[in-house]
């Protein structure tokens, strides 16, 4: 049979001579690479404390965009609940009143935005398919919760904070 | 100060003398359980515990702490009485060993010396041999009283692998006691003092010695009666609280006292190089060869784990073979050539 790369190598099947049947040199061996080993640069990262960096595509958690002016982007169009193969997303629209143009960029707005972290499965076709820009994965991730309920976001989960009023 | 014909003062120091061996064994078992996990993390690349306290010191705190409020479970067929004896035989044994180590030579308090061993047996090696080998009463009963076969079959294995282990460790010994000519502890260091370090003598018998330790400690690689991953705890596995936590840890101050004693027999005890010469006080000198013996002591202690996280664990066949067809006849024929030695040195 003809080996699919060159790196193969035969197995040696000569019985053990004396010296490697003493086992001493192999474990003296050994016990010199776990030497070095304690000095080596360690794998660990210190989570809290330190983060590793992400990719520029990192997919975490969601965040609800605003325009420049601090209005809500979303128009309730719904195209993210319908791309989102989890079904983790839902919302109920409704109609801007006057004197919400401040609030509100669109016409129509999310009344309700809620997306089921435990359901999502981060992949980000949501972003893709939003034709307003307003639904954003931060890289924020890792969201930790005493009860399931609590990782349903809702609307003041998501919502990016007002880039004047700070809220 | 002799009062009702008794030396008071010869009690309060061996009291303090005692509690202070308790308490450093007890405390460096403590630290070697932190120890083997930062050595253990640092073998493999990790950092090991950092979270509770500085460098994660508080560790065996928590870790203790935490044995202690765990549920005690007595399994409703376990003989009660026996149950408890396990655990409670293992550590006293552990503890009971320091008693003939010398962690010193003689201080001066106050025009009075005070020897710092507890008590000089002539026959110290004799009274560890003895003690330790009731260290396997503790994991047989242990394991027997918890009315589970699984446990049953780990205590045999302990027993067994203890038994063939201890009989190299003996002959090993014996040689060394050719050449010492003393079972007293003391006297081997002294005459390792003012001599060559015993392993100097006897490498081979040193070497045999160690791997015996390891055995006689359940260590890896010969930890197999409590191989965590495949027997489930072994002969500890119906234990849980604190009666576990004392199965672990009597471990962990046999693995020191074994250290010790490695450090008293073969490589000097208390002694250092040009210890006499230096031309200290000699209160200084013997404050000095403890913290030698402390230092030796913790190499070993490292020694232990490094191995443990290097060397795989031994296939139960293997593990008889290296006992009874190596190390037996290894151990024999480093004493015939030693008493041949001496032999030949007194003509």
């Amino acid at each position: 049979m003809q080996a699919l790369t060159n790196r193969a190598k035969a197995v040696d099947r000569r019985p053990m001579t004396f010296a490697e049947k003493m086992y001493i040199p192999a474990i003296a061996k050994g016990m010199g690479i776990t030497f070095k080993h304690l000095f080596q640069k360690k794998a660990t990262v210190s989570f809290p404390e330190k983060t590793r960096d992400f990719s520029p595509v990192f997919r975490g958690l969601h965040v609800l965009n605003r325009d420049e002016e601090g209005r809500e982007r979303c128009t309730a169009c719904g195209l993210c609940a319908v791309a989102c193969p989890a079904e983790a997303i839902t919302m109920e629209a409704a109609e801007r009143k006057e004197g919400e143009e401040h609030l509100y960029r669109e016409e129509k707005y999310a009344a309700k935005y809620e997306i089921n972290m435990l359901r999502c499965i981060f992949c980000g076709f949501c972003e893709e398919a939003c034709p307003k820009d307003a639904v954003y994965m931060s890289e924020t991730f890792a969201p930790a919760n005493y009860q399931r309920k609590g990782f349903i976001y809702g609307k003041d989960d998501l919502l990016i904070p007002h880039p004047k009023e700070g809220k | 100060m002799t009062l009702l014909s008794i030396d008071w003062f010869f009690i309060i120091e061996k009291v303090l003398l005692i509690s202070g061996v308790l308490v450093l064994s007890l405390v460096v078992a403590m630290y070697s359980t932190w120890g083997e996990r930062k050595v253990a993390a640092w073998i493999q690349d990790r950092l090991g515990p950092n979270r509770a306290g500085f460098m994660g010191l508080l560790q065996p705190l928590a870790d203790g702490g935490k044995l202690f409020f765990k549920e005690e479970i007595i399994p409703t067929n376990a003989n009660r009485f026996l149950f408890v004896l396990g655990p409670s035989i293992a550590m006293l044994v552990a503890c009971m060993t320091s008693a003939v180590i010398p962690w010193g030579d003689t201080l001066v308090i106050a025009g009075r010396p005070v020897s710092l061993q507890i008590a000089d047996v002539n026959i110290g090696i004799l009274f560890i041999f003895g003690v330790v080998s009731m260290g396997v009463y503790g994991i047989m009963i242990g394991g027997w009283a918890s009315n589970n076969k699984y446990s049953l079959l780990a205590s045999v294995r302990a027993a067994s692998q203890i038994i063939s282990y201890e009989l190299p460790m003996g002959l090993a010994l014996i040689a060394l006691l050719m050449l010492t000519g003393s079972l007293s502890l003391k006297d081997i260091v002294e005459q390792q003092r003012h001599g060559l370090w015993n392993v100097v003598y006897q490498p081979l018998g040193f070497f045999i010695f160690l791997v015996c330790a390891f055995a006689e400690c359940n260590r890896a690689p010969f930890d197999l009666p409590e191989a965590e991953n495949e027997l489930n705890g072994g002969y500890h596995l119906e234990y849980s609280s604190m009666k576990l936590g004392f199965f672990l840890f009597a471990e962990y101050i046999n693995m020191f006292i074994s250290s010790a004693l490695i450090s008293t027999m073969y490589f000097g005890g208390y002694a250092f190089p040009y210890m006499d010469q230096l031309g200290l006080d000699p209160n200084m000198v013997t404050i000095l060869g403890f913290v030698a013996l402390f230092l030796k002591t913790l190499f070993f202690i490292f020694f232990f784990m490094w191995v443990r996280w290097t060397v795989p664990r031994f296939r139960y066949d293997q593990l008889m073979r290296l006992g009874w067809k190596i190390m037996i006849p290894l151990a024999l024929v480093n004493m015939l050539i030693t008493g041949a030695l001496v032999l030949a040195r007194q003509h």
